[in-house]
């Protein structure tokens, strides 16, 4: 067994970079986007080298791969028993999210040197971009629960940052500040999750945790099971409280608001945080947990209903979206949708555990195809100065490139053999067809919706009618070398990640699964792209009548899901109409009113009895001597005659 | 005891001399004077009451001897504010120097 304490620079670097860029950036605005991108690309390929070393040099121990501690230390004891550590922690997953966070954040540092030129605040920029690394790698290889809560909300902050970077517009304010309150508020949930679980298992260390948790007859895992609270053990509402966590940050149901107003942040922001990386925090989350949630079923249920509603829900959002960005947003949303439910239908044991390895691949390959789409939609966006769809169409000709990776971006995610997505999406309905018929239900027809978004985004952009420059000049080409780049890179990513054969190396219990395509499942999943892909094709390839006539045949079902279910509005109606209103306007009276005029009240008491004594001190000696002569002979009358 | 009660009688009738002076006077000078001279009324009693009372007892010659001494301390002191008192006044009437009030 090798020493991995080298690993503790893939953290290093990114603060340093943060460092220097926000300290200094300013005097040499050219030169941080450099040292970012530089920073990065050494972060990476010591990730890439430790993955080696991890997977193919040290490989199995007794069959599985060990969870080997890089770096320890005892950071607050407070108790003898009682002690939060700081470490780095690898396993397979760990080391998985390290390549996929180093990769991805590379291909943004590299992207965003084209794409942020000349931008006034750019040093700020890469500087918050390095935090944000910093923190996600952070969170990855925390070996303490306590730990990754600290970097799970640094990861909040540098994406309050970065979606609010363009400062001055108001909504990007806005969406800021909703990101940041919404996760928030779960993140709530989180922490009373942490307590609960630590508080139960006796430790904050997450293989302390599992180890107590996974000794069924131990008395910790009795006592956790044991005690109840409104009729659910301890141990399922930590779990739970701990999930809504993980789905305030994944932007599950009901906690997805945050999400497309994200958007409003620099795209290759949006393709770093908000598409391959923070946002799968909540299923990492759920991932390191795993064999604790598998103890609890029900637990599991409740991640497996919420993702699969969630994905499905989103889907539906998506098709009616005409902001680019938008679309992409509840495309992201659902299929990390698809990522919870995987788990939601896992075992823990050996073959069983088919969920948790796809749920783990869908995230590599997602992380892949969903930096490349927004990167993508970034260079258009790029190009057209406009998000939307309609001022788009028929730039094939204009945006090669652009257009053959976002092709093939566009059959990953639909699911389309060979690809990447294909053998992810694949797995996870095998594990969901083995489960629970519902689930897979619902996830197959939401693999047909989502081909038939992603086609429908696909064509409107590139297709769809011939492009007319509107208004504005178009005064550069398609995209400069440092966006073409990384378009290019992620896509032959995309097209070979998923022969990667990753059963092999990620899987609950450790164990290597046999991974093999099922012929049914696989068909299945096909077809279902494959009618949204023709769907979209017939709808969306010339410009015609056809959309407008199934939208209107809708009618009612298309207005809600384009005003996204109503969901903004519901949660301003409870939060402006009721607990603003009912809560917050008349506490705020109280505070004004009582709590301030007893003060006042006090004060003008005083005030008005000062008035009418004061003439007493009036600085005259005589008159002072007056009264102690006066004080003096009633004494001493008293003493002599009372007494 | 006749001589106590004229002596007696005196050092009443100084004391409230003093008293008066006090309360009448507005020259600090004057004032301070109108001090010392209730505290020798006082210094008159002890020295009284020690020879008439208690002839076998030297208590009261000793707190006349304290009083004399610690009245001149004081008397020193009094000037002392009085000299600054008038170089910021510029006056040493009591009825000028009435800053120290509400």
């Amino acid at each position: 067994m090798v020493n991995y304490s080298y690993i503790s620079f893939v953290l290093i670097i990114p603060l340093v970079v943060f460092l220097i860029t926000g300290l200094f950036g300013k005097k040499m605005p050219g030169l941080s986007g450099i040292l970012g991108a530089l920073g990065m690309l050494g972060a990476a390929c010591l990730s890439y080298f430790v993955a080696y070393q991890y997977f193919l040099v040290d490989g199995r121990v007794d069959g599985i791969y060990p969870t080997v501690m890089a770096f320890k230390q005892t950071w607050l004891q407070f108790t003898p028993s009682l002690k939060i550590d700081i470490g780095i922690i690898l396993d397979p997953i760990a080391v998985m999210m390290l390549v996929v966070v180093t990769t991805v954040s590379f291909m943004v540092h590299l992207y965003s040197i084209g794409y942020m030129h000349g931008e006034e605040r750019y040093a700020t920029y890469y500087s918050f971009l390095s935090l944000f690394s910093f923190s996600m790698l952070g969170l990855v290889v925390s070996s303490n629960i306590f730990q990754m809560y600290m970097f799970w909300e640094l990861v909040g902050v540098s994406s309050f940052l970065l979606v609010g970077f363009y400062f001055t517009k108001p909504s990007a304010v806005a969406a800021a500040k909703k990101a940041f309150i919404v996760t928030r508020f779960a993140d709530l949930g989180f922490l009373a999750g942490i307590l609960i679980l630590s508080f139960y298992s006796e430790s904050l260390d997450f293989q302390t945790i599992i180890h107590n948790m996974m000794d069924y007859n131990g008395t910790i895992f009795l006592n956790a099971n044991a005690a109840s609270f409104m009729g659910v053990s301890a141990l399922t509402w930590a779990l739970c409280l701990i999930f809504i966590g993980g789905a305030g940050k994944s932007a599950m149901f009901p906690f997805h608001i945050w999400l497309p107003d994200a958007m409003e942040g620099p795209t290759p922001v949006s393709a770093l945080i908000h598409a391959a990386t923070m946002v799968v925090a909540g299923v990492f989350l759920v991932a390191r947990l795993f064999p604790v949630y598998s103890q609890v079923p029900a637990a599991l249920d409740v991640v497996m209903y919420v993702g699969a509603f969630s994905a499905f829900f989103a889907a539906i959002i998506a098709c009616t979206q005409t902001d680019i960005k938008r679309v992409l947003a509840y495309s992201t949303m659902s299929q990390i949708g698809y990522m919870m439910f995987a788990l939601g239908v896992s075992g823990y044991w050996g073959e069983e555990g088919l969920g948790f390895t796809a749920s783990m691949f869908h995230l590599f390959t997602h992380a892949m195809f969903k930096a490349l789409l927004f990167l993508g939609a970034g260079a258009v966006i790029h190009y057209v100065h406009s998000n939307e769809m309609g001022d788009m169409g028929g730039l094939w000709k204009k945006m090669p490139i652009t257009h053959i990776v976002f092709f093939i971006a566009c059959l990953a995610i639909s699911g389309v053999p060979p690809l990447s997505g294909f053998f992810s999406k694949e797995e996870i309905l095998t594990a969901a067809y083995q489960h629970n018929k519902i689930v897979y239900a619902v996830g197959l027809l939401t693999a047909c919706l989502t081909a038939f978004y992603m086609f429908r985004l696909f064509l409107m952009i590139f297709w769809n009618k011939e492009y007319k420059a509107h208004g504005r000049t178009e005064h550069h080409g398609e995209a400069p070398m440092t966006m073409k780049l990384p378009l290019l890179i992620l896509a032959i990513a995309t097209i070979f990640a998923g022969i990667i054969p990753f059963s092999m190396y990620v899987s609950a219990d450790g164990t290597a699964v046999e991974s093999h395509i099922h012929l049914r499942e696989a068909s299945m999943a096909v077809a279902a792209g494959a009618i949204g892909i023709f769907s979209a094709f017939f709808l969306y390839l010339k410009k015609n009548e056809r959309p407008e006539m199934i939208s209107s045949a809708f009618g009612a079902l298309y207005r809600t899901a384009y005003k996204k279910f109503y969901v903004d509005e519901l949660y301003l109606f409870v939060t402006k109409n009721m607990i603003f209103n009912f809560i917050a306007v008349p506490a705020a009276w109280i505070d004004r009113n009582v709590v301030d005029g007893m003060m006042d009240l006090i004060a003008a008491v005083t005030e008005n009895l000062s008035d009418s004594i004061k003439s007493i001190q009036s600085g005259k000696i005589s008159s002072y001597v007056m009264w102690f002569f006066v004080g003096a002979i009633l004494l001493s009358m008293m003493i002599v005659y009372a007494l | 005891m006749g001589d106590m009660k004229f002596i007696l009688a005196i050092s009443f009738a100084l004391f409230f001399i003093g008293a008066y002076g006090f309360l009448t006077r507005r020259n600090m000078i004057t004032m301070l004077m109108a001090v010392e001279l209730m505290l020798n009324a006082v210094n008159i009693n002890f020295v009284v009451f020690n020879k008439y009372l208690y002839a076998d007892k030297m208590d009261g010659l000793f707190f006349t001897i304290f009083i004399i001494t610690i009245a001149a301390a004081e008397a020193a002191v009094a000037i002392a504010i009085i000299i600054n008192l008038y170089r910021k006044f510029k006056s040493i009437d009591e009825n000028d120097i009435d800053t120290l009030r509400w």
